[in-house]
């Protein structure tokens, strides 16, 4: 790796639109790795489409957060010269996708806390983030449409489809809990009306999530341990693999450009 | 006495969206604002999607519809407010039609957004039509089929 990686200085605002980018890159990442591989031509392209409004919401992210830092990172560096410890999203959006009920269950679960949260933040007192989350909710309702329908069809399908779906929300559900993690420099945030409680959050998602699981047939995972850490960087050993891959080219070609 | 303002309003509004050639971006309502500045103009568009990648491509063609009429100026890109599909004018619903696209139902509030939708074919104007999928062949529209003609079509979402 020929390019040395960038240092943010992480004051509480730029740390919390940094985790927020990089849980949208990389679930968009992610579902950019199905492009061509999905089961029907319809749903390659609502998988493609899915991921590039993530990646347009964590651009934007990025060029706020790198504008936040006032050290001229651009949003190019952000994503490309950070190393895994550096990166601050969820473990749960970096989890492989597995087979498509796994991918399903991925996205269901975020779509289910991030469509109320990018509404509540169209209410947020920085006005570049709520002009953010004015364009992000329209797309996360598409998104938790999609999933939910997902889930219902192949929870409620065939007998093979509901025991993928059911093992695959039995695998992630540990991952779901650091959503509605806040820690000290985000409840400043949240005092000053800049960030959202995502406690306050957690009756909406059990709603929404509960309903889902009900017409879909799943049993919601009586588990209650959390899996925490990527929020800190500390990650399963998914997230270097893609970023191995998702930085490579900026790695070895600094500043490569089309 | 046309002002430059006006000059370089006109200019940018010809230039068409890469991915819907028929629209221009005044129609679709991407362009919102050009302001005159001490050293030329700074015209203001805004994304349809947070991705869409139509978004540089429109930015370079409104550079350089800017230096075909000698003005000098620069292109900013606002997120708020929110582009909505309320903002595409009348003519350009025509167009999407004729285009064979079919154009967002009026006034999209969140239940528009959810499956309340009438959707007329474009070619035989049939309303018993049906989604096929709710993602297409851009952010901004999805796949659907007429049930009349048979033909499948593309609609540009409600947003």
């Amino acid at each position: 790796m020929a390019t040395t990686s960038i240092t943010v200085a992480e004051s509480p605002l730029v740390l919390f639109t940094l985790r927020r980018a990089d849980d949208a890159l990389v679930l968009g990442h992610r579902l950019s790795e199905w492009c061509g591989h999905a089961p029907t031509p319809e749903e390659d392209i609502a998988l493609a489409n899915t991921g590039l409004d993530l990646l347009g919401q964590a651009r934007s992210l990025y060029a706020y957060a790198g504008e936040a830092e006032g050290a001229g990172h651009d949003e190019d560096q952000l994503a490309y010269l950070r190393d895994d410890r550096a990166y601050r999203n969820l473990l749960l959006v970096e989890q492989s996708n597995g087979d498509f009920a796994r991918t399903t269950v991925r996205g269901f679960l975020y779509a289910a806390y991030i469509d109320p949260w990018w509404r509540a933040m169209t209410r947020s007192a920085d006005p570049a983030l709520s002009a953010i989350a004015a364009k992000a909710e329209k797309e996360t309702a598409y998104h938790l449409r999609h999933a939910s329908e997902w889930m219902i069809r192949l929870g409620d399908g065939t007998a093979e489809s509901h025991r993928r779906t059911q093992a695959a929300l039995d695998l992630l559900w540990p991952y779901a809990g650091e959503m509605f993690d806040a820690d000290a420099a985000e409840r400043g945030l949240i005092e000053a009306g800049v960030a959202v409680d995502p406690d306050a959050l957690r009756p909406g998602w059990d709603a929404t999530v509960n309903a889902i699981l009900d017409q879909a047939t799943l049993t919601r995972p009586s588990a209650t341990f959390v899996q925490r850490g990527g929020r800190v960087g500390r990650h399963t050993e998914h997230l270097g693999f893609l970023l191995a891959e998702m930085q490579h080219l900026q790695r070895s070609y600094p500043g490569a450009t089309w | 006495m046309v002002s430059l303002r006006e000059r370089a309003w006109a200019a940018a509004a010809e230039v068409t969206d890469p991915e819907v050639p028929v629209l221009t971006i005044a129609d679709l309502g991407v362009l919102r604002d050009v302001a005159e500045t001490p050293d030329g103009v700074e015209v203001l568009i805004t994304p349809t999607y947070s991705g869409c990648a139509a978004m540089n491509m429109i930015a370079i063609e409104v550079e350089l519809a800017l230096e075909r009429a000698g003005i000098p100026g620069r292109v900013r890109t606002v997120l708020s407010p929110a582009w909505t599909t309320d903002w595409m004018t009348e003519d350009g619903r025509r167009k999407l039609r004729e285009y064979g696209i079919a154009p967002p139902s009026r006034s999209a509030g969140r239940r528009a957004l959810f499956g309340t939708d009438e959707v007329a074919c474009p070619r035989c104007g049939s309303e018993r039509t049906e989604v096929i999928a709710e993602f297409g062949s851009t952010s901004c529209k999805a796949l659907w089929r007429c049930l009349a003609c048979r033909e499948p079509f593309d609609y540009f979402k409600c947003h």
